[in-house]
This record gives C-alpha cells, structure tokens and sequence, in this order.
C-alpha cells in the first residue's frame, strides 16, 4: 500500500469535529489566576507614575505589576535575523519609560476570575506625557525616544553591475507601490496557561504554537529559569499563520507570575487585544526602478523599500524585510540587482511575518513591475516574462543573495512550462478575447497574474524518533508543530511509506517539549520537506530495526523477513507464521525494558524554491466600483505531493487570507495613531460569500533534489502572488493604465482613481 | 471583552419593565442584544442594571392593523423576514430583511431592538423612515406615539425617554400595487450599509407619479429622507430621466466619513443606490393600478 499522493482523510480531525479540541482556553487549572493586561491608550508618550492602588484594592484581586516590579527581566530576543544595533528597539515584556504604540502592556493584574482583572484594570491609570507619534515609515526617521532615531537597520541585498545596466538600458520604468498593513488574524486568539511545580522547580506553558523547542529555550533565558525545568505543550491551534506562537510579553508573564506566586496562571487575548497586540505584518513601499533592453529583456533593477515596522522590533528580527530584498527577483534572471530595505519604526503596533512573508509584498512590487515593463514595451504580459524566466537547464540557479543564513540557490524549477500549462488550462488567448469584447460592450472587467518563488524547508535539521509499543502502535514523535495543516497525516503517510506498516498504527507527537529534545516548530512551510524527510529516514530504519527484532521469533534473518498489513513474515512463506506489531512490541518491551525505538535526524544546507501562478479574472460594477473575482486559479509545482488534498486545502485557505489584504483588510491609524481597525465590523475578514472558488493545477514536474521525498512546501503559496494577480486584474479592468499602486484595493479608492483617470 | 458589573433583572410584564427603567439609575433594556451584548463585552455601553425583555408577554407580535402593519417590539428579525403579510402589506421591509446582519444574528435579534439602538445604517430603521412608521412607546405616564420623523434624536440616540420601553411599531401601508426597492452597498455580505437607498412609488393612470418615498440610510446620524427629490417626483413621469434627475439631488448631501468610506464616495453612492432604487420600485408597479 502506497499512502504518499493519496488524498488521505485527516487524522487529527476526530477531536475537532467532535468538539474535544484542546484550544488554550480549554486548558484550566485547580486555583489558577487570570492575567489582564493593562495596555497603553495613546501611540506615544513618556510614561510616568502608574496608579495602580485603585486595582489591588478590588476584591479578587491578587497582584498588580508594572516594570518597576520585574526590573530584572530584560527584553525579548530576536531569533532570526538581527542586524547591527537592533538590539535597543526590542520590547520589554512591560513599558520601561515610554509607551509605543495604543497596545504596548504598561502593567499586568492577576485576579480570581477574567471578570475581576478587566475590571481592575480599567481602575489602573498612567501618568503620560504625550509625545507626537511617527506614523510614516516612509517620511523623516521619527524617534524611537528623544534622541534615538528610529530606523532599526537597514538591509541590503545586491549583486551584479547594476550602472552598466542602467548605462544601457533602452527603457527605464520606475515605479512606487505600497502595501498595506494587515495581518494573518487567527480566528483563535492567543492564549498562555503557565503552571509552577515548586517541588521540582517544574513550569510547564500551555497554549504553546508553532515553535514550542525554540520558545522554550527563549523563555528559560529571559526569566533566567534552567532550560530543563521549563516545558511547553501544545494544543489545538486555531490558526497560525506566523503570527501566533512568537514569543511574546505575555507568555513570559505568565510564567514569571507562575513561578513568583506558586499558581496556575491563565491568559486569554480577547479580540480587541489581538488585533493591536498580535504581530501586524506587511506594511511596505517601494521605489523600484529597472533598466530594459529594446526587446524587454530587464539588464538590472534597483529597488528600496522601507518598512513600517512599528514601535519594536519582535522576534523575527529583520527577517521580513531580509526575505523581501532576497526573493523579489523571483524567477526571472535579472543580472543586476540591488535592494535597500530601511526597517522604520513606527507608534504602531509591531510588525513580524505572515504567511509568505517579504514574498506577498516583493511579489505585488515585482510583478506591477513586470506589468508596467510589458505595457512600456507593448508586450503581452505573458510575453515580457517568458523573455525574463530563469531556464530550466540553469537549475540549480545560484540567486547570489542569501536569505535566513542560507544561501538561496533555486533547487529546481520549469517555470516557462508551468506557465504554458496555465495558458492552456485557462485557455489564455481565448479567454482575453472574450475579456475584450466585454469590455467593448462596456463592462469593466480585466485579467491579470502573478509569477512568483516561493520557499521551503528552512534547516538545519529535524530529529524524528519512531516508538513502538507494547499494544503494537507506533508514535512518530516530533519537534514540528500543528497550525491546523494536518502535518499529522502527512506524517503519518510519509510513515507508512517508509516503514511498510499500514497508516492506522500511527500516532503523531508534536509540540511536546518534554517528549523530544529538538525541534524547530512549524513555519516557512517547513514540516513536510524537513519533518516529513526525517520521518522518510526514520521510517527506513525502523522497518529493518522490525525485521531484526523478529528474525529469532521466526528463525530466520531480518533480510529473510517482510511487513505485510502489520504482519512480519517470511519472505519464502507469505501465509505461513507471522509477527503481529502488538506480539513484536510487548516482546521487544519484556526483553530490553524499553520500547523499540529507532531516530533519524534530517539536515538540509538550503532552502528548496516551489513556484506558482496566480490568474484572476476581476469584474467592476461601474456605478459601485464593487470587485469581483470571477475567476481565481493556482498553478503551483509543489515538487512531490504527499496528500494532494490537504495541498488543494492550504491553497484555498491561503488564496482567501490573499484576497483579505488585496481587497478588504487594513489596520487603519487616525494622526494620532489611534488604531481604527479593533473589531472585526472595521477590520473587515473575507468570508465565504467574498471568496470566489479557487482552482488549483498542482504539478510534479520539479522534485526538489534536496530532500528524499523531493518535495517542497505548500503552505505559502496560496497566498503569495494574490495581491500582485488581483491588482494587474482590477487594472486591466479599469482600462490597463497601471494605476493601481498600492494594496489594499477597495471601491471607495478605486472610485476616486477611476474619477482621476476620467472614465 | 468581558462585560463591567451590572445587575440583571427578568421582568415578566410591561408594567414591570417601565417600574424597574423608573427606579433605577443607569439601566439599560436587553432585547436581541445583537448590539448590545457586544457593547457590553467591549464596555461601550456601562450599565449598572440590565433589564431583560425577552420573557416579558406581548411584545412579540406581527398584525393587521389599520391599514397597515403592527410589529411588536420583541418579533425576532426572523419572523418579519419570513412574514407572510410583512411581504403582502410591506413589500419594501420584506425586501430589506435579508439584509439585517447575518441569518444567525436576525434569528435573535428583534424588530424593536433595532430601532431602539438606532444605528442610521441599519435597514430597519430606514425602512421605518421611507414608511412614515409610528414608533408605539409606553413609560410610567402610559403610552405615546410618536412619528418616526420625531425619532431619531443624534447618533445611536432616539427620542424614546429613558423610563419609555418601545412597544411596537406601527407601518401604514401603500396602495395596493406600489413600487418598491431597497438597495444597499456593503463591503461585505451581512455589514452594514456603507449606503441604502429605499424608494417607494405610487402613479396614476396616466404614468405620472403620485407619491414618492426615498430614504437613505448611512450617510448621517438618521436615515435621511430626500424631500428635494420626492418633490421632483411626484408630477412626473416614471422614466429613467425622471429617476436620474431625482437621484442626482443626493449628491449634495452632508455625508459622514469614515474609515469604510470617504464622504465622497458615500454621496456617489447614494446618487447610484437611489437611482437603482427608483428604477426597482418602478418596474414592479402594478400595470392595472396604474404606473
């Protein structure tokens, strides 16, 4: 039985669906209290004396902190790229001195119950003096305090002779595009549960996400606690997205607080607080300039950006804006290149990734460019690529840049071939005859796609550790970690694979850190490559590691012996005696007082490159200026798909998150830097009725020769390319002038820039 | 979001509703509470007492009356939508109940709870507007009527007197035969209204029209009659230059502005939503009774 590339059904999905699911807040414990943070209500200001007696003196209340009651906890590490002198702009997990951003916690109260800690913190007040926010990162350097200029550092990524481009460039096009701020909104918000075993000096977290082993550590370091008195648990996670499972103030409170006052403590975010306090991402603009031969081929681009980072910088350090500048060449040659990313500080709330982070951005920049240089020349945008592409016999294509420490070389890649098989399935030249003659019959309606590389299976490694017990199941245990992607049955699949067992034995650990050492969690759609190939390896082992077990049982040599359906048996005698997993297993256990266990570590050096294309087809109600998404398809090459599916699942839920920042989500500032977008009424989620059906063309045309199974990730790139295909869409829709410049596209704007045009 | 202290009360009747609203300082009435329970979460609104209606009797009705219609104040939103006379009575509200939030949220929010909240964007009070409706309120003094012209009283705030529970709301209905449309734009299924337009019309044998309605909803603090436009109306013929011309006197309006909207895009909207409405309520005119 082959289980990789069947549409197997979920095995995680049983406690979900039956509403058994152990979210954060499911999670309580006997005497537990329950943490309110008390957060800033101006952008920007010097904060002075906190009163905070009004609060302990409500009844039910426990404890009331402020900074000055943790002045030996420091601020939150980065654990990604940190540029030079970043390090004064990271937060403290309570304000020191100044408030940022409406949202940075001033003070903490613990209470009997979240009713008594909201209400007490309402009763807690500030001295502030207000200072004149910076809420442009585009303007002069604001200040991140009185004397401190607030870029926190400048990333560059260039190779090639980019004047010799320019001095012969036929055309020069330039272009400034902005990118709004937006964020990935997990419909489950946070939620921290810490508990304190002062018997061994035990805290355990739970409502641990993404990277349970990394935080881990992280959290140790900052509330100086030994790394091995401290574990994290995962739950069910309601969305991830690479904003939820950062480390962040509150689950360094609520484990300092633990530890201090010998409680349970509980913290759950409430809506509100999520939409000001979670990592907002994206926020960009870009000065993007390229030189052009006569026939479109583009000799050289130079491009600088600068990113609204808000009032700090978090955990992910310069990863985003280091991810836009190295992937914004995307699959085309480009000899020359330079980009210049200027990470502003902003009294916003700050910044980190989301969902193809510095590639949804860097996509929408590139490929307006792309679009822009096409109609310059004349050509048909499918045209003005195919000159560009990198080809297929330049794989392995050294990019010259390196990204997250590594080098990105494109592993493999036929992106002309992908895009041919686009045209045909969408029946491109037909379908843009049809677009022309309704637009001559006067409706507003245009096509437009993105090309764009996505990136997966960022290393170094993963452990994986296959356990067989006594009852004859086998735990994959693991590192990684579940943001709802079903990388348990994946897992589980790739499993069965590789050991010759039958999927229904299989149970998957992850998340735990007290269950495996090492693990780098689940992000940049890494668990299938890196995960899934450790499993490969371990899997192989375990299979032989079976075998051996039972050649005495049977008399006969683990070379002499196969897995049939659970069953180990002579490979001269397929019907006669056999092994069940359930004899092997308690045997194994009675003879050597452990389980049989096999490990496998996977390394991988580098990055695996998957790429895709986004087609939309957009409709304008011309009295409205209300967009529609007739047509919305994927083709994406995912190098080897373990659960087609699931693959399927993660492109449509991507493509809608992709439509929410092109068309509807926005965190809007007044000049005061009020946040105006705290609900979801003002921030405005797509829903069922706003998402059209996506189609997907998966393809297998390019395995990645960095891993076993050869695939790439999958979780991206639903998303990368929306913002790009929806604008070159909604522009060929208003008459193809280029004007649309800036995400997100909504119809009150688009009513302005069509009366500008003079339609 | 979890909501400040408040005292909650269950009154069984009326009288008991207006006794507790009378006694009690800074109390607040619990309807649907579709806008209210989030109010409360978010602590927008800090009531110390919370007075529930929805176990007091005889609030929840829909009837003939007079010529029109009766909707008691606590009707689910959901009965109205699927309301047999609402539809042959009330064509125009049974047009815009769809419209009303999500299924979910009309299958608990009620008739009156809309309109005592008051949000301009919302449908019901626009179509109360258009309709001329006659909010039925009763305080500790007895009942009053008042003229939905006289409702509404600012932002989120109506002319119903603190100690006054809204009892029903009366809707006279139009001849036999009238036009009717609502229109409205939304970012999304389900929000509110960035701009409705609700137009009702009434003609005579000789295709003129008789009597004209046009609201619009979300462009001020209240749903806002377009008396220059009705004017414009009423003598003319129903044709498309008749309804583009009384659309285009919306554009002039004062129109908010907000983070959904600039002022100006709302006054387009309501010059394109009046004249899709106008052009709906003409063309569902009963031919025999005139139009």
């Amino acid at each position: 039985m082959t289980y990789i590339g069947k549409n197997q059904k979920r095995l995680e999905d049983g406690p979900l669906l039956r509403g058994l699911g152990r979210f954060a807040d499911a999670i309580s414990f006997a005497g537990q209290l329950h943490m309110r943070v008390v957060r800033a209500p101006v952008a920007y200001g010097r904060l002075g004396r906190i009163d905070i007696d009004a609060a302990k003196d409500l009844a039910g209340v426990f404890a009331v902190w402020t900074a000055q009651d943790i002045m030996e906890i420091g601020p939150i590490p980065f654990r990604q790229v940190t540029l030079p002198g970043m390090e004064r702009f990271r937060q403290y997990v309570l304000a020191r001195g100044y408030v940022r951003y409406v949202g940075d916690p001033m003070a903490v109260v613990f209470a009997d119950d979240p009713y008594i800690a909201e209400d007490a913190a309402d009763l807690v007040t500030a001295e502030i003096e207000i200072l004149a926010p910076c809420l442009d990162a585009t303007g002069p350097v604001g200040a991140f305090e009185p004397g401190v200029p607030g870029e926190a550092g400048v990333v560059e990524k260039k190779y090639g002779d980019l004047s010799d481009a320019f001095a012969r460039a036929d055309h020069v096009i330039e272009l400034r595009l902005k990118i709004g701020r937006h964020a990935g909104v997990p419909l489950e918000t946070r939620g921290a549960v810490a508990t304190f075993d002062p018997s061994d000096n035990m805290i355990r977290l739970y409502g641990a996400a993404k990277i349970p082993h990394k935080n881990r550590i992280t959290i140790a370091a900052i509330i100086d606690h030994p790394v091995d008195r401290i574990h994290l648990h995962e739950g069910h996670v309601g969305g991830g997205f690479g904003t939820r499972g950062e480390v962040y103030p509150e689950d360094v409170l609520v484990c300092l607080a633990a530890r201090k006052f010998k409680r349970p403590i509980k913290w759950i975010e409430d809506r509100r607080e999520n939409l000001v306090a979670a990592n907002h991402s994206r926020q960009q603009t870009h000065e993007i300039r390229a030189a052009v031969d006569a026939r479109g081929f583009v000799l050289g681009v130079d491009d600088v950006f600068w990113l609204d980072q808000g009032a700090y910088v978090r955990t992910h350090g310069g990863a985003v804006s280091e991810l836009t500048a190295a992937m914004l060449p995307g699959p085309y040659v480009w000899p020359a290149y330079r980009s210049v990313g200027h990470i502003r500080l902003t009294n916003k709330t700050p910044c980190g990734t989301y969902r193809a982070p510095g590639r949804f951005e860097g996509s929408f920049v590139r490929e307006r460019l792309m679009d822009a240089i096409a109609r310059r020349l004349g050509l048909d945008p499918v045209e003005v690529r195919r000159i560009n592409f990198i080809a297929e016999d330049a794989m392995p294509f050294d990019r010259k840049v390196d990204a997250l420490g590594t080098d990105v070389i494109l592993d493999s890649g036929k992106y002309e071939d992908l895009l041919d098989r686009l045209l045909e399935r969408v029946g491109y030249h037909r379908l843009k005859a049809e677009l022309r003659r309704r637009r001559a019959d006067g409706e507003m309606v245009g096509m437009g796609f993105a090309y764009f590389v996505e990136k997966s299976g960022l290393g170094p490694h993963d452990d994986v550790k296959l356990i067989l017990d006594a009852d004859g199941r086998v735990e994959i245990v693991t590192g990684t970690a579940s943001v709802g992607q079903g990388v348990e049955t994946v897992l589980a699949q790739i499993g069965a694979d590789a050991t010759g067992l039958p999927i229904e034995v299989f149970t998957v650990t992850h998340g735990q850190t007290d269950r495996i050492d090492h693990g780098m969690g689940a992000y940049a759609s890494r668990a299938t490559t890196m995960v899934g190939s450790a499993v490969h390896l371990a899997g192989r082992k375990f299979n032989l590691a079976l075998r051996q077990a039972a050649a005495d049982m049977l008399q006969a040599t683990a070379e002499g012996l196969a897995i049939t359906d659970g069953r180990i048996h002579r490979t001269d005698d397929p019907s006669g005696p056999a092994v069940s997993l359930a004899e092997l297993g308690g045997e194994y256990f009675k003879a050597h007082g452990a389980p049989l266990t096999t490990e496998a570590t996977f390394h991988a050096e580098r990055m695996g490159f998957p790429y895709g294309i986004h087609l939309v087809v957009a409709r304008i109600a011309p009295d409205t200026m209300a967009i529609e998404l007739e047509k919305f398809v994927i083709a994406f090459d995912v190098g080897k798909a373990i659960n087609p599916m699931l693959i399927r699942g993660q492109f449509a839920g991507a493509a809608a998150q992709g439509i929410g920042g092109a068309l509807f989500e926005e965190f809007v500032y007044d000049e005061w830097g009020q946040p105006l977008a705290t609900n979801f009424a003002d921030y405005l989620l797509p829903t069922v009725f706003e998402v059209p059906k996506v189609e997907i063309l998966l393809r297998e045309d390019a395995p990645s020769p960095l891993n076993p199974l050869g695939v790439k990730g999958a979780g991206e790139g639903g998303i990368t390319g929306t913002g790009a295909a929806i604008a070159a869409a909604v522009d060929d829709a208003i008459g193809g002038f280029g004007a649309i410049d800036s995400l997100p596209i909504n119809p009150a704007r688009l009513h302005q820039l069509v009366e500008k045009l003079g339609r | 979001m979890k909501p400040p202290p408040f005292t909650y009360h269950d009154p069984a009747t009326v009288t008991e509703a207006i006794g507790l609203l009378a006694s009690l300082d800074n109390a607040k009435l619990l309807a649907g509470g579709q806008s209210l329970m989030p109010m409360l979460n978010m602590r927008y609104a800090q009531p110390d007492h919370v007075i529930d209606l929805n176990r007091v009797e005889g609030l929840s009705a829909i009837r003939e009356a007079g010529d029109g219609l009766e909707i008691g104040a606590m009707t689910r939103q959901r009965e109205v939508e699927f309301s047999d006379d609402v539809e042959r009575l009330c064509p125009l509200l049974h047009e815009a109940m769809p419209l009303v939030g999500h299924r979910q949220t009309r299958n608990r929010g009620t008739f009156g709870g809309s309109l005592a909240h008051f949000d301009s964007s919302a449908e019901i009070p626009t179509v109360c507007a258009a309709l001329d409706a006659i909010v039925r309120v009763q305080g500790p003094g007895g009942a009053r009527d008042i003229a939905f012209k006289d409702f509404a009283a600012g932002y989120l705030s109506t002319s119903m007197g603190l100690d006054e529970v809204l009892l029903s709301v009366q809707l006279p209905a139009w001849g036999a035969g009238h036009g009717f449309g609502f229109e409205e734009f939304a970012r999304r299924h389900g929000d509110f209204a960035i701009v409705s337009a609700a137009a009702l019309l009434e003609a005579g044998p000789d295709g003129r029209i008789t009597r004209a309605s046009l609201t619009l909803g979300g462009i001020g603090s209240a749903p806002l009659r377009m008396a220059p436009a009705e004017a414009a109306l009423v003598g003319a013929p129903g044709s498309a230059e008749t309804f583009a011309a009384a659309a285009e006197t919306c554009r002039g309006i004062d129109a908010l502005e907000d983070i959904h909207a600039p002022a100006v895009y709302r006054q387009h909207l309501a010059v394109v939503l009046s004249r899709r409405a106008l052009e709906k309520a003409w063309s569902r005119m009963d031919a025999d009774k005139g139009g």
